[in-house]
C-alpha cells in the first residue's frame, strides 16, 4: 500500500495532496473532493476558492477578547448592550460560538487559544493569560466565570487562573459542572455525580 | 488457542491523545500488562458514558476488545478517581508529572507489577499529603529501583569503598556515587550533601510509611530537585516536560513565601 504522495505538477494529484493535509481527509476522500470539484460548475469553485481566501485576509484576532474576527474589535466586544463587568473564559473561539447559541449569557468573552497541559509542554506562558491579566488592570471587571472545559487541562487551567484572579479582588465562578441533559445517572463517574450532590439547587 | 476476544483489566490512565472527531488514544498502566495503548471511542462528545471513567489520574477496571493495531475500550468502572489530587493546582501537576516519568520509562507490553504498586501509592499518598516534594522523591526513587536503574549510593562506583559521611559527588553518568579521591575521574558529577546522601539512601531502601517521616528543609529539597532531576535527563536524554511546568509553580511559591 502506498500512503505517500509523490510531489507532481498535476493540478488534481496537488490538489489532492492539499486536501490530504486537512485534519480528518486521508486520501480517498481528498480524491473524491477534488474529483468532485472538477466535476462542479466554475462559479462554485470560485466561490470556495474566494471563501478559502478572504478567511485568511480577513480574519484577524480582536485585540480585546481574542475572539477571531472580521473587525477589531469584534462586534461582541463593541456591542454597548453586553455587561462589561462579567468576563467569560473559554479554550477556544469555538466555545463562545455554543455560549452564544444559548442566547443566556450577556457579558465579555476571553479565549486563551489552548489549555495548560504540562505533559505536552504547553505552559502558563503559552495560552494568553498574560493578555488577560492586563486586562483586568483597570478595575471595570467585576466578575470572571472560568468556562475552560472539564478535563483535567480545563480543571488544571481554571485552577492556576484562580489563583492568579484571586488576589485582584475579582469574584471568580465555575460554571457548574454536572450531569449533561440526556444522559442516565447510572453511567455517570465519580466527580461528575460528586460535584452535580455538592452542587445541587433548590427546586 | 487464540486469545480471547475481550479481556478485562484494572489501570491507571497515563496519558491521552486526541483522535479523530471524537476518539481518544489513551496510554493505560497496568499490573499485570504492563503499558498498553488502547482507543476509546466517542469519549470526547458530552454524553459519553464512557469519558469520565476514562479521565487521565483516573483508576479504573476496563473491558477491552482486540483489535488489529490497538485494542477498543468497550467498558469502564472507576475504582478511584483521585479527587482530592484534581481539585487542587499543585497536586494534579505533581501527579502528571508521577505519571509522564512512568510513560517515559516504561515500554509497551513488559508486565511490571512492582511499579504499578508504587504508581498507585504515590498517586494515593499525594491525595492525603501535605508534603508532596518528599512524596515525588519517595516516587523518583523507588521507580528508578523498579526500571533497573537505581542509583548506588552506599559504595564509590569507582573504586567500590563504602562512602564516608563526608561531601561526595553525584555521577549521573557511572549511575552513582563517587568518593573525594575518585571524583576527578569523571567530568559531570554534582557534589552532595551528606544530609542529602542521608535523605537519598532512607528513600531508597524505605517504605512510605518510614520516608514520611522525614523532615525536609527548602535548601535540602532544593539539591535533592536538582541532583534527581540531572540524574533523569541523563537517562531520558530528554527534558521531562511537566517537570518544567511543575518549576514554575516552585518559582511562584518562593517568590510568594519570600515577600
Amino acid at each position: 500500500m502506498n500512503h505517500g504522495f509523490v510531489p507532481t505538477t498535476n493540478a488534481i494529484d496537488k490538489l489532492v495532496q492539499e486536501f490530504n493535509k486537512l485534519p480528518g481527509i486521508g486520501p480517498k476522500s481528498a480524491q473524491r473532493l477534488a474529483f468532485h470539484l472538477l466535476r462542479a460548475p466554475e462559479e462554485q469553485v470560485e466561490i470556495l476558492a474566494e471563501a478559502i481566501l478572504t478567511l485568511k485576509q480577513k480574519i484577524t484576532l480582536c485585540s480585546v477578547c481574542l475572539n477571531v474576527t472580521e473587525s477589531d474589535p469584534c462586534s461582541l466586544c463593541r456591542n454597548d448592550q453586553r455587561d462589561r463587568s462579567a468576563v467569560c473564559i473559554v479554550e477556544q473561539p469555538q466555545d463562545i460560538l455554543a455560549l452564544e447559541h444559548t442566547g443566556i449569557y450577556k457579558g465579555l468573552y476571553h479565549v486563551l487559544h489552548g489549555a495548560i497541559s504540562p505533559t505536552e509542554g504547553m505552559g502558563a506562558d503559552d495560552i494568553r493569560i498574560k493578555e488577560l491579566i492586563s486586562r483586568l488592570q483597570d478595575g471595570r471587571v467585576k466578575e470572571i466565570i472560568l468556562a475552560t472545559n472539564p478535563t483535567l487541562e480545563g480543571e488544571q487551567t481554571a485552577l492556576y487562573l484562580n489563583h492568579l484572579i484571586s488576589p485582584l479582588n475579582i469574584k471568580v465562578t465555575r460554571l457548574a459542572r454536572g450531569l449533561p441533559f440526556g444522559t442516565e445517572l447510572e453511567y455517570a463517574d465519580d466527580i461528575t455525580l460528586t460535584r452535580a450532590i455538592e452542587g445541587r439547587q433548590e427546586f | 488457542m487464540s486469545k480471547p476476544r475481550t479481556y478485562q483489566t484494572e489501570a491507571i490512565i497515563i496519558k491521552k491523545t486526541k483522535l479523530g472527531e471524537a476518539d481518544r488514544i489513551l496510554t493505560l498502566y497496568t499490573p499485570h500488562l504492563g503499558k498498553i495503548q488502547a482507543v476509546a471511542k466517542g469519549v470526547r462528545r458530552p454524553k459519553s458514558k464512557l469519558s469520565g471513567h476514562l479521565e487521565l489520574l483516573t483508576h479504573s477496571l476496563i473491558s477491552l476488545a482486540r483489535g488489529r493495531n490497538l485494542d477498543t475500550v468497550t467498558s469502564s468502572q472507576t475504582i478511584s478517581s483521585f479527587l482530592p489530587l484534581k481539585s487542587d493546582l499543585w497536586l494534579t501537576s505533581c501527579a502528571l508529572y508521577v505519571t509522564e516519568l512512568v510513560n517515559q520509562f516504561t515500554v509497551d507490553h513488559i508486565e511490571n507489577y512492582p511499579l504499578f504498586q508504587v504508581l498507585q501509592e504515590t498517586m494515593e499518598e499525594l491525595c492525603r499529603t501535605d508534603n508532596r516534594e518528599l512524596i515525588l522523591h519517595y516516587f523518583e526513587l523507588h521507580l528508578l529501583n523498579e526500571v533497573g536503574y537505581r542509583p548506588q549510593l552506599q559504595q564509590c562506583v569507582a573504586c567500590q569503598t563504602l562512602l564516608e559521611p563526608t561531601t561526595n559527588s553525584f555521577c549521573p553518568g557511572s549511575g552513582g556515587m563517587l568518593c573525594p579521591n575518585c571524583h576527578h575521574s569523571q567530568p559531570f558529577s554534582y557534589p552532595l550533601s551528606v544530609n542529602a546522601q542521608k535523605v537519598l539512601r532512607l528513600l531508597q531502601n524505605s517504605d512510605y510509611n518510614t520516608a514520611s517521616r522525614l523532615k525536609i528543609d527548602a535548601k535540602l529539597s532544593r539539591e535533592l530537585e536538582k541532583v534527581i532531576g540531572n540524574y533523569l535527563k541523563y537517562l531520558l536524554e530528554r527534558e521531562v516536560k511537566s517537570a518544567a511546568w511543575l518549576d514554575t509553580l516552585r518559582e511562584e511559591t518562593r517568590a510568594i513565601t519570600s515577600d
